[in-house]
């Protein structure tokens, strides 16, 4: 199992901007790499990441096999409302990882 | 004057630094196949420089990590707001890098993640905005490590 990190600010009022830091545990393998016998390594990358803030879409990413491993990705929020925010990281050969934070909006 | 061992010589130099010259070169993207992608991104609309705003080194010793921002001027309002932000990356073996899609509940219209660059080149960034228009920014960095190409022992 991959391991997810999400960092949130500890304290959030109401309409603030807040920025949100997330990375999952991957090695990002391009498929272009040969091994030393010659052979392409399969491409093996996360294809997508999105962002849910109490269930509505509000950040979504397409990662290509430019991203370097372990993908970062920090973007900003509105703080609307207390409650949670989901992360999910999809990719090949069935990665999912989803991960959950509870924002709590003063 | 030239010696016959002299000749030889550069001429089995100049011969095997074009096969390796032609053999990194079907690894690689080309300028063309940026434009190629973008125009797929964007379609017919006129891209206008200006209003992004990208952050990232201009001198990067290891490919493998290059960390990179994308900010775009823009007052995030459900009127006027940032739609979409591509990045693309002219030599590098595929011309797409992340994109990625926001509203005005982003709050500001910015991105921070680290990529890979494969050689010296130029990075574009072109934001998509909900006006339908389409801004742009490139940077020239230079990679002493390139990514992607070396073998796994």
């Amino acid at each position: 199992m991959a391991r997810a990190v999400v960092k949130l600010p500890s304290t959030i009022r109401r309409g603030e901007v807040i920025e949100i830091r997330t990375l999952v545990q991957h090695t990002m393998e391009t498929g272009f790499r040969r091994t030393q016998f010659g052979e392409v390594i399969p491409r093996n990358i996360v294809r997508s990441f999105v962002c849910a803030y109490n269930g509505e879409e509000v950040f979504r990413a397409e990662l290509h096999p430019a991203i370097a491993a372990n993908p970062l990705l920090t973007f900003t929020t509105m703080a609307i409302d207390s409650g949670t925010i989901t992360f999910t990281w999809t990719g090949d050969n069935g990665f999912s990882v989803t991960e959950s934070a509870t924002i709590v909006v003063v | 004057m030239t010696s016959r061992r002299d000749f030889l010589v550069t001429a089995g130099n100049l011969a095997g630094g074009l096969v390796l010259a032609s053999a990194a070169g079907a690894a690689r993207a080309t300028p063309a196949a940026m434009q190629e992608a973008i125009r797929k991104v964007v379609g017919s609309a006129q891209i206008r420089r200006g209003r992004v705003k990208l952050e990232v080194a201009p001198l990067i010793d290891n490919g493998n990590v290059v960390p990179l921002a994308v900010a775009v001027e823009s007052p995030m309002t459900p009127a006027d707001h940032v739609k979409a932000i591509h990045v693309f990356a002219e030599k590098n073996p595929l011309p797409n890098v992340l994109s990625i899609y926001l509203g005005a509940r982003a709050g500001r219209a910015r991105v921070v993640t680290r990529i890979r660059l494969a050689d010296t080149q130029t990075v574009t960034a072109i934001a998509e905005l909900s006006d339908g228009s389409f801004w742009t920014e490139t940077a020239d960095v230079v990679v002493t490590l390139s990514a992607c190409l070396e073998e796994v022992v």
